[in-house]
């Protein structure tokens, strides 16, 4: 079983990116159980959603404490929310940067960074960084293929069609990137 | 398994509350009755029947005699009289109507 | 077919597949996924039902306890203080034997306020004469909602369903979820035809006085109703199985109980946690178990007590407390062992505190050591004072 922490606030789609990931990773007949922290956010609060996943259904329920992966939506929370504590040994790390991103890295994690919220202006035109970031956590984990995740993107934005194209396109660059 | 959940209309009329009356009872003289229906109107028990003059009839198995009756008739033809005590239910009428699902 | 979805998104579902003819609720979280879903199925036009707009949870109930009785196939569901606004005419909608479906999304009771789950909200009203069954993960919630139908509504039963599931954990949680088709539940389900109902033509006084004279006996008659329930959950539960191969709807599950020396009992989604912790225990040579309550309503003492009979030690683990006592589960337990056998309460995960691997495995040890009716699990006694003090 695997364990997936992911930082963003509210508003920049943490939930979304989950959701993706359990959907790609079920095209690949993996159990997985995403969630979100439970509670009240507000837009732009700290907040997380996580995944866990394995060959077998997913029984436990607790929060994620230990995770064998974390992917950053946002790096002005790389500090603040001490992404980088509390990891597995051997954990990777999936993290949007910026030009001056500064990282702690305590416990020599295997990091993945890129200018995720560049890339997202550049292909979809607003700074949503998650689905370049699901490229990118493809590529630098090995854990889900990156057609997987690009199905997904079409099942979760078939509604929104005006988008889709620039998500996928954000998913292989990511991809990319890496 | 299941007790008394639903009645049917009506299913309460087996209770003859005309015994509850204490002292009076209206009696109807049918000599001055102008069909005017104040009476039956005003009955709390609904147990004035009638349709035409001097035919008004008391259901004495329901009335309470509070006089009502007797009070708004504008032709004085209701008097309250001495209560009689009648008899009690047949059992027959009171299996009537039971509430279904028993 | 499987489909990797939220809970609260499975749950509309399943509720849909049972064609429900009329649906009111009152928005609360962490409930309120559902009723948007079903509402949003409405708009669309996938689900022929009455959805109406009510002004509290009071009126929602009041609403679907009308239209169950006058003949249409009721659904509703709510979450702590709106479930026990509730309470009033949960106990109508049961004593009216009125088969109407509940989803209650477990949440905690202010005050404090609070969002989070356990499960003080359906235990309030455990005495409401409702079926009360609690869901371990989404997969349990949707056939626990199928397959409650066909046992509210029997002609031998007609009382009310509650399908319990944890808020936010079940509700917001997304996994894989295998979704019946529509022609196997309805093949499952038949349309719900009462013998009798609210109609114009035929009128009749629905909820009527109950005089000393007959009122005892309509409590008689629920309480054998439930008794009779007892022997039901498992024949349907075989049917449902047969039908959709998964065997949800039972009244106990136990796992690896049947050696084991230490028991843990519990109902709901922390299950699974415990599930894990027992096969860790089970790696390190340590024989332990789980027994879980599904059907809480009516409570399976007889296979409750057979299944703990040879435990030397049970831990009960209550998302609850009857403050004054202890956790609903413990009592009821605790009063069907034998006084020699070693049996403790344990109160955890109130209001949301998460219950983690090393909550479950310190309740085992406290289990095997001394004997607690009701002991708190991860309290930080940093945040309590004797006195009532200014601040």
């Amino acid at each position: 079983m695997k364990e997936i922490k992911i930082f963003a606030r509210a508003g920049q789609g943490a939930i979304t990116t989950a959701a993706i990931l359990g959907e790609a990773l079920f095209y690949e007949d993996k159990f997985s159980y995403a969630f979100p922290h439970f509670g009240a956010a507000r837009m732009g609060a700290p907040m997380n959603a996580f995944l866990r996943f394995d060959q077998n259904p997913i029984r436990l329920r607790s929060q994620i404490y230990n995770p064998d992966y974390i992917i950053v939506i946002d790096p002005t929370l790389i500090e603040a929310e001490q992404c980088f504590d509390n990891l597995k040994d051997n954990s990777k790390a999936v993290v949007a940067v910026r030009e001056n991103t500064n990282i702690n890295n305590k416990q020599n994690t295997a990091i993945s960074s890129l200018p995720a919220e560049k890339i997202a202006m550049d292909i979809i035109g607003r700074p949503f960084a998650n689905t370049v970031l699901l490229g990118a956590f493809s590529k630098a984990t090995g854990e889900v293929k990156l057609d997987s995740i690009l199905k997904s993107v079409e099942v979760r934005f078939k509604s929104k069609p005006a988008i889709l194209d620039k998500n996928i396109e954000a998913v292989k660059k990511g991809y990319e990137s890496v | 398994m299941f007790s008394i959940l639903a009645a049917k209309p009506k299913s309460s009329a087996r209770n003859k509350t005309g015994s509850w009356r204490s002292t009076k009872m209206p009696r109807l003289l049918k000599k001055e009755c102008i069909n005017c229906g104040l009476c039956k109107f005003v009955c709390p028990e609904g147990c004035i029947s009638g349709s035409e003059k001097n035919q008004y009839s008391v259901d004495s198995e329901y009335c309470k005699g509070c006089g009502l009756c007797a009070y708004i008739c504008p032709k004085k033809d209701i008097e309250m009289i001495e209560n009689k005590p009648e008899k009690s239910n047949s059992s027959e009428e009171a299996e009537k109507d039971k509430g279904v699902g028993k | 077919m499987k489909k990797f979805i939220e809970g609260s998104y499975a749950m509309a579902e399943a509720a849909k597949l049972c064609r429900p003819g009329v649906i009111a609720a009152y928005p609360i979280t962490p409930q309120t996924h559902i009723v948007e879903n079903l509402s949003q199925f409405i708009a669309d036009g996938e689900l022929d039902a009455k959805s109406v707009n009510v002004e509290s949870e009071h009126s929602a109930a009041s609403c679907v306890l009308g239209a169950q009785a006058a003949g249409a196939r009721s659904f509703t569901c709510s979450s702590s203080q709106g479930l026990i606004l509730m309470s009033e005419v949960l106990f109508c909608i049961a004593g009216m034997r009125l088969p109407v479906m509940l989803v209650c999304a477990n949440r905690a009771l202010s005050a404090p306020i609070n969002i989070w789950n356990d499960h003080q909200d359906s235990i309030a009203v455990r005495d409401a004469g409702w079926i009360q069954l609690y869901a371990e993960n989404n997969q349990e919630a949707v056939d626990l909602i199928i397959a409650s139908h066909k046992i509210a509504e029997d002609p031998k039963v007609m009382l009310p369903a509650m399908v319990c599931v944890d808020g936010f954990i079940l509700t917001h949680g997304m996994e894989v979820v295998d979704m019946p088709d529509q022609k196997d539940v309805d093949n499952f389900l038949p349309a719900y035809d009462p013998p009798y109902k609210l109609d114009v033509d035929n009128p009749m006084s629905f909820g009527l006085l109950g005089t000393p004279d007959v009122y005892q006996e309509t409590r008689y008659a629920i309480q054998k109703t439930l008794e009779d329930v007892l022997g039901m959950i498992p024949e349907v539960g075989k049917e449902f199985g047969d039908k959709f191969g998964r065997d949800s709807l039972r009244l106990v599950e136990e796992y690896k109980t049947t050696d084991a020396e230490t028991i843990l009992v519990a109902m709901g989604s922390v299950c699974g946690t415990i599930k894990d912790v027992v096969d860790r225990e089970r790696e390190k040579g340590n024989k332990v178990g789980l027994l879980k309550i599904v059907s809480y309503r009516p409570f399976p003492k007889e296979v409750v007590k057979s299944a703990l009979k040879s435990a030397k030690h049970v831990g009960i683990i209550d998302k609850d407390i009857s403050l004054g006592s202890d956790g609903a589960l413990y009592s009821e337990i605790k009063s069907l062992l034998p006084s020699d056998q070693k049996v403790s309460g344990f109160i955890a995960g109130l209001g949301g505190r998460d219950i983690k691997l090393n909550s479950v495995e310190n309740i085992i040890k406290m289990a095997r050591e001394e004997e607690n009716s009701c002991k708190f699990v991860d309290l930080n006694k940093d945040i309590l004072w004797d006195k009532f003090k200014t601040i």
